[in-house]
């Protein structure tokens, strides 16, 4: 997402949604329910744009090895594919098999998608959920820290800190890591999530949930959970302090707005010091909105993830992505970003039920 | 302040040509912290067009040049003199490669930020004034795009327009129109949300009275008022055309390396170098990405601070009446 979006998050004029929710007046479970059949339209605009956006290049058959067949071997794959029909016949069907859960198979390994995502689901959640800690870890407290430094030097250098981790591509920050920890100082594996000796220890665990901080810490083997987080630092470091920065403007200027408002004001009259202000009175008004731009941030820590696990061999759902796309199986990539798509609205609506839960002016 | 200022002439164009007067203007208003940051996003930038546009002068090599008449250059060579940045896995000359891949990116950036400007704004406003069923499908379509992936949509549209491999105009022209259709959205809602507040202003009002046609109010009454916020986000959009550009070149789905320099692709391929401890080959193109997408963001940040007290103003009022 732009970064006009977070700027303009603290400017949600609060009298505003204050008054509707007085007038309207409806309740929180009414919420959530309009709120979860909003899930429904997106979920089915993006797929059935994604489905005729691919099928107006062609079929998915002739792209991948269209090359190597003959007329006649094409036209016999096609015909048993169903591509040969009409494409709002096969529009019809692909929507009834993603109703029911199904995916698609991928055309190169011949594998349900579904089967891809629980396999490399758990890597790509654990990546995202180590990022979310670093950007938290350090996105915030340097806002607060930013907000209260305002338009003083340290602000200035917190602030061009946090354009820089937006202007730094993650497979740039993913290569200096490489190149500073890993190659010329040696301190952590270059990539991948475990080593080999603990991968294979790993897969051996009984009933393995692919999540492998979860599985290691099961194992109860400190070389093994030293090991994979070992392997966890570099991709979360460069996955997490691009969202930090997101949040750290984030931070700031919800942050600088609430502390201009009449309450701030009051506490600052009563002889609270600004420290205390930004501590204690602004601070946590302030994490509303941020809760909302986290939503956002999910398809940000999503489009990273894909360049984050091709740069670190980190074999998620991102990094099959990349496979599938350099072999040209585009069902499979159609599989996976239709799949990518019904997370992302899951997400947002969890994210939009949180912050209702939160604010009692977002449930108009 | 005036209006006038920040209303862009020639929206989607290089800011650092074309708006020239207003960016002097923000220069003259600003102070301290803030001209500091205005003036070196305009260096920086300034620098980077300048690169882009005399590629065939600076440049030592050719992008896709791998030997002289000395000979071939060798692969993976460290900086010396011949090579002041060294030579990439494919043996051609760094330096070279970064400069020619200016070009690249910022005549992908131009065409991309003008096309979803011109798309977006018309959409907007159409949507935003007219009303009407074709105003609920275009927004129910924004609203589905917005919250996804930029990357995955510029991906699925590579592989739509180019299917995934493309030569010199026809890549950069499918790497435009892919980020393009990422960009739509959030013009269109910007002047969308504008057209339907400006639609109840006294000033249409009276146009409409006059007898002004529809399309007349539209781009002329409408459009003019509408406009105010373009700037920041086309900046905005520039760098992010950028670093989605270096996203589809890292991941494969960019101009083919004999057909264009792209700094996304040459990272892709210094990825391995790197494990080797060769770090000339990647060092160079992703400084480039970071300084380019700094410039920019730089200048429209500042600018966006300096011209817009609109927050600031809102505020002081509510002081006063409270």
């Amino acid at each position: 997402m732009s970064l006009l979006q977070e700027g303009e998050a603290p400017t949600n004029p609060p009298e505003k949604s204050a008054a509707r929710g007085s007038s309207g007046g409806i309740g929180l479970s009414r919420y959530i329910l309009i709120r979860f059949a909003l899930i429904v339209p997106t979920v089915f605009i993006l797929v059935s744009l994604v489905f005729f956006l691919m099928r107006v290049v062609g079929d998915p058959i002739s792209a991948s090895v269209g090359d190597r067949l003959t007329a006649a071997q094409l036209a016999e794959r096609l015909a048993a594919a169903g591509y040969d029909r009409p494409i709002f016949v096969q529009y019809v069907e692909y929507l009834g098999q993603l109703l029911r859960g199904d995916f698609g198979r991928t055309l190169t390994d011949n594998r349900p998608i579904s089967e891809v995502l629980f396999t490399y689901g758990g890597a790509t959640l654990e990546l995202v959920f180590y990022a979310l800690i670093v950007a938290f870890v350090v996105g915030i407290p340097l806002g607060m820290i930013a907000a209260y430094y305002k338009d003083r030097s340290a602000d200035a250098v917190l602030r061009i800190f946090a354009i820089l981790s937006y202007a730094t591509p993650v497979f740039f920050a993913g290569l200096l890591l490489k190149l500073t920890l890993s190659v010329w100082l040696g301190w952590l594996p270059l990539g991948g999530r475990a080593s080999t000796r603990v991968q294979l220890a790993l897969s051996r665990i009984d009933d393995p949930t692919g999540i492998y901080l979860i599985d290691a810490l099961r194992s109860g083997n400190p070389v093994i959970i030293g090991d994979v987080l070992m392997h966890a630092i570099m991709p979360a470091l460069a996955l997490g302090l691009l969202t930090a920065g997101v949040f750290l403007r984030l931070v700031r200027t919800n942050v600088i707005a609430t502390l201009s408002n009449d309450y701030v004001d009051a506490a600052r009259s009563r002889g609270v010091s600004e420290f205390r202000l930004v501590r204690k009175h602004a601070y946590k008004p302030a994490l509303i909105p941020i809760v909302t731009v986290i939503g956002l941030q999910i398809a940000l820590l999503l489009g990273g993830a894909v360049l984050t696990e091709t740069t670190f061999e980190w074999r998620g759902l991102g990094f099959q992505l990349a496979q599938y796309l350099g072999a040209r199986d585009f069902v499979a990539v159609q599989g996976i970003v239709a799949l990518l798509a019904v997370i992302v609205a899951l997400t947002n609506f969890i994210v939009d039920v949180i912050a209702a839960l939160i604010d009692p002016r977002v449930r108009y | 302040m005036t209006e006038a200022t920040t209303v862009p002439t020639a929206p989607g164009a290089k800011p650092t040509l074309f708006q020239r007067l207003p960016i002097v203007s923000h220069v003259r208003r600003s102070v301290g912290v803030q001209r500091g940051m205005l003036v070196a996003g305009l260096i920086i930038s300034s620098v980077f067009l300048i690169a882009a546009l005399f590629a065939p002068l600076i440049a030592p090599y050719g992008f896709a040049q791998s030997r002289d008449e000395n000979g071939i250059f060798g692969k993976q060579l460290p900086p010396s003199p011949e090579h002041l940045w060294g030579t990439t896995v494919g043996g051609f000359d760094v330096l070279s490669r970064v400069i020619w891949g200016t070009q690249t990116a910022i005549s992908v950036v131009v065409i991309a930020v003008v096309l979803s400007i011109f798309i977006g704004v018309v959409l907007g406003l159409i949507s935003g004034y007219l009303g009407g069923w074709l105003d609920r499908i275009l927004i129910v379509i924004a609203d589905a795009i917005y919250p996804f992936p930029t990357l995955l949509l510029a991906i699925v549209m590579s592989i739509v327009i180019s299917g995934g491999r493309s030569s010199l105009w026809s890549g950069i022209f499918s790497a435009a129109i892919s980020i393009t259709v990422v960009f739509i959205p959030q013009y269109f809602r910007v002047v969308r949300a504008e057209a339907i507040r400006l639609k109840a202003e006294a000033f249409v009002e009276s146009a409409r009275v006059v007898g002004s046609s529809t399309g007349r109010i539209m781009f002329t009454h409408v459009l003019r008022n509408s406009t105010r916020t373009l700037p920041l986000i086309l900046t905005l959009n520039a760098s992010e055309a950028i670093l989605t550009l270096a996203g589809l070149g890292f991941l494969g789905f960019g101009i083919a390396p004999t057909s264009a320099a792209e700094w996304g692709y040459d990272l892709n391929r210094a990825l391995s170098d790197a494990a080797s401890g060769i770090w000339w080959t990647g060092l160079y193109p992703g400084a480039a990405i970071v300084l380019l997408v700094l410039g920019l963001t730089l200048v429209g940040e500042s600018v966006n601070d300096i011209s817009d007290p609109k927050l600031r103003t809102r505020k002081r009022l509510r002081k006063v009446a409270a």
